[in-house]
């Protein structure tokens, strides 16, 4: 099973790779890992997508907890939350291709960044599946490189 | 007034009720080194890095308190790399400090530089690079803090040359605040209560402790409600002395407490894996389930409901899935759960218990920890049963690591806490002699003494000399059998006794070496010999390193074999 965790660390040299060592040191696989400051000075919200049954998911989320410069986990198993990855993607653009890449820009809430004679590039922002789906779609035309941010995580706010 | 990095050093030390430091110069610590002529505290010249974090842990086991140990940058600071890890995996209080290239060099390869903070990272509670003199004071206080606190363990601060040289105004921190580090110590109430009502209810309970019995000191209260319950208790290696293994009867003689089970695990005894395997109840205490205890981890404990506490959340159900975990302190929770079995003791239950302590009289009766000793050749087991047999009951023994350290937890019977130092998680060959001069560091008169093989006493026999020179009078007692006995062991019973670089058939001569390094060296090659050289090594107020010549080809059992049960046994 495929999960997203948020952790919320202090903003320090070498947090990240005390984030990543764990993984790596105990065998766990990050499949994206963002991070960045918040908007509390010191702060940091790193959010990572990783595999693994209940168990091993226990137990990352208890290590993690368990790192000096780790302030919270966020497990988002049980609550509701939003999740975002921006990609950049360069596609070929041809003259009679052009149309088609825009119209597809178009129906995604894409945005041309870049224009050159042979290339768009290509902004995207999205869930997992509209990511894959707009890769997919260009991929057809002539997808030539991507960049991928990996996933950033909010649990939703209460309504009430 | 301001004061340089290397005052403010002691200064924190002198706050922290440092004696003692074990260490070893170089380049980039030398105004430290420099500094400590101005200041009352013990420092101890080791011999090798290595050997300065086993002292340092030998010192906080044998105390309780946190050991310290200062070495300087690159090979310095790597060499300490095992003795962190060794202190890591049992939990042990330890600050190390490394020094460290000048900041502006660091990244540079700059001679003797090693990024010893990324290099222990994964095997430190936390570690520290100080950039800034300023933030030293609050770095050193936060190391203590953390190192003693929760699930002790090893913290290491790495001192920049050119911040150890700057000055500032020194300020200690009264308070340490960190975010991110609030261990739950208190036992959650509702748990506790769901802990005692499946022990009332037990009918053959089995009690497990571990090393956090010790680290908490809540040797005292496991006893306590062991009694209460007449609950069978068992211990993991690192757990031994938690429980009084032996009790003085009528007549003053020494005899099994009537509810030790002795050690569990791959060289348990049969009665306590028996009766982990048909327990109903088994109640972890401070205990980890390592795979050294549990076997085949499917078959462990498999009629049983499950209680564990731990300090450390990390450690329940990680290998075994527990029916009611209990996060806190072992001797808060065991003081609770007393308090309960106070206030509604369980009405007849010597009666009720009768039926499972029996059957355990009965396994321990078939089965009984044994060997023979003949009237040619010493017994390695023989040995270790004489120098039980000799040493004062607040004896400090530390093993080295194999065949030595498990004769030893089988056939010394501890009785209190603090008294086994012994390399447990890591199982580092290299640890008893060392480990042995720190203890011995903290408790100038009381005897103690490291059993060690002829293959792991090699590791580190270099300290010899550091017990030489500081008056540290330990006892080395080498079970020599001219092999790397464990390892021989199981080229034995897995290997079609292909005994492929296992055999030390050229070793130094021991007692040569021992004069050698001023100390005493003393040779038993006879049974006979073994108690007069005992109490000749024990009477006398130096080191004292004994070659025991025992048989070569002598094995450790009961043995489990690596992924069996641990009802499955090899008994002879």
């Amino acid at each position: 099973m495929r999960h997203t965790i948020g952790v919320l660390v202090e903003n320090q040299p070498g947090v990240l790779s005390r984030v990543a060592g764990l993984f790596s040191g105990r065998g766990f696989n990050i499949e994206s890992l963002t991070v960045a400051e918040t908007n509390e000075p010191g702060l940091s919200r790193i959010t990572l997508v990783t595999m693994g049954d209940q168990h091993i998911l226990e137990q990352i989320i208890k290590q993690l907890n368990k790192l000096i410069n780790v302030i919270k986990v966020y497990d988002f198993r049980d609550t509701e939350f939003v999740e975002r990855e921006m990609a950049l993607i360069k596609v070929r653009a041809e003259q009679h291709t052009r149309a088609e890449v825009l119209r597809i820009v178009d129906i995604f809430r894409a945005k041309v960044v870049d224009v050159s004679p042979h290339f768009y590039t290509i902004e995207v922002t999205g869930d997992d599946g509209k990511i894959q789906a707009i890769l997919e779609l260009l991929g057809q035309i002539g997808v030539v490189e991507v960049a991928r941010t990996g996933k950033a995580a909010l649990a939703r706010a209460k309504k009430h | 007034m301001k004061l340089t990095g290397a005052q403010i050093f002691f200064e924190c030390l002198k706050k922290e009720g440092v004696e003692i430091i074990f260490g070893f110069p170089g380049g980039a610590i030398l105004d430290i080194y420099h500094e400590m002529r101005n200041h009352p505290i013990r420092h101890i010249l080791v011999r090798h890095e290595q050997g300065a974090a086993h002292m340092a842990d030998g010192y906080a086991r044998a105390t309780g308190k946190v050991g310290v140990c200062l070495v300087t940058s690159g090979p310095g600071a790597t060499n300490t790399v095992t003795g962190i890890a060794t202190a890591y995996m049992d939990s042990v209080p330890m600050v190390v400090f490394t020094g460290q290239v000048p900041t502006p060099l660091i990244g540079n390869d700059a001679f003797q530089e090693v990024d010893i903070v990324g290099i222990t990272r994964p095997c430190t509670k936390h570690n520290y690079l100080v950039k800034d003199v300023k933030d030293l004071a609050r770095v050193i206080r936060e190391a203590f803090y953390l190192a003693r606190t929760g699930r002790p363990g090893p913290v290491l601060v790495d001192l920049p040359k050119d911040v150890i040289q700057s000055s500032t105004e020194f300020r200690y921190p009264k308070a340490v605040h960190l975010r991110g580090y609030r261990p739950t110590v208190d036992p959650h109430q509702g748990q506790i209560l769901r802990a005692w009502e499946l022990l009332k209810t037990a009918k053959r309970p089995v009690f497990y402790a571990g090393g956090g019995v010790i680290i908490s000191s809540a040797h005292k209260e496991l006893l306590r409600l062991a009694e209460r319950l007449r609950a069978p208790v068992t211990t993991t290696l690192m757990g031994l002395g938690g429980f009084p293994a032996v009790i003085k009867n009528d007549k003053g003689q020494r005899v099994l407490h009537p509810l030790w089970l002795g050690m569990l695990g791959m060289h348990g005894t049969f009665r306590a894996n028996m009766a982990v395997q048909n327990c109903d109840v088994l109640f972890a205490i401070g205990a980890r389930f390592d795979d050294r205890v549990t076997g085949k981890i499917s078959g462990f404990a498999p009629k049983a409901k499950i209680i564990h506490i731990d300090v450390d959340p990390t450690s329940i159900s990680k290998n075994v899935v527990v029916d009611i975990p209990i996060v806190g302190d072992c001797k808060k929770a065991l003081q609770q759960l007393n308090e309960l079995a106070g206030k509604e003791p369980i009405a007849n239950v010597d009666e009720i218990r009768t039926p499972w302590l029996e059957q355990i009289r009965q396994w321990r009766e078939t089965y009984p920890l044994a060997y023979k000793q003949e009237k040619e050749g010493i017994k390695p087991q023989f040995v270790v049963e004489k120098i039980f047999e000799l040493a004062a009951e607040d004896a400090i023994i530390t093993t080295e690591v194999g065949q030595n350290q498990m004769w030893t937890a089988q056939y010394f019977h501890f009785t209190k806490p603090r008294t086994l130092l012994t390399s447990g998680g890591l199982g580092t060959m290299g640890y008893g002699l060392p480990a042995a001069i720190g203890a011995q560091a903290a408790f100038p008169d009381r005897l103690v003494i490291d059993v060690a093989g002829d293959g792991s006493i090699q590791m580190n026999i270099q300290e010899m000399i550091t017990a030489v020179c500081h008056e540290l009078p330990v006892k080395v007692a080498i079970l020599n059998n001219r092999f790397l006995g464990m390892v021989r062991q199981w080229q034995e019973l897995f290997y079609s006794k292909n005994y492929c670089a296992t055999c030390l058939d050229a070793s130094p001569d021991f007692v040569k070496l021992a004069d050698a390094y001023g100390a005493v060296g003393l040779r038993a090659t006879k049974p006979e010999e073994v108690e007069p050289v005992l109490r000749e090594a024990f009477s006398t107020k130096r080191p004292v390193m004994i070659d025991f010549w025992v048989n070569p080809e002598e094995g450790v059992y009961p043995m489990v074999p690596a992924g069996k049960n641990i009802s499955e046994m090899l008994l002879v």
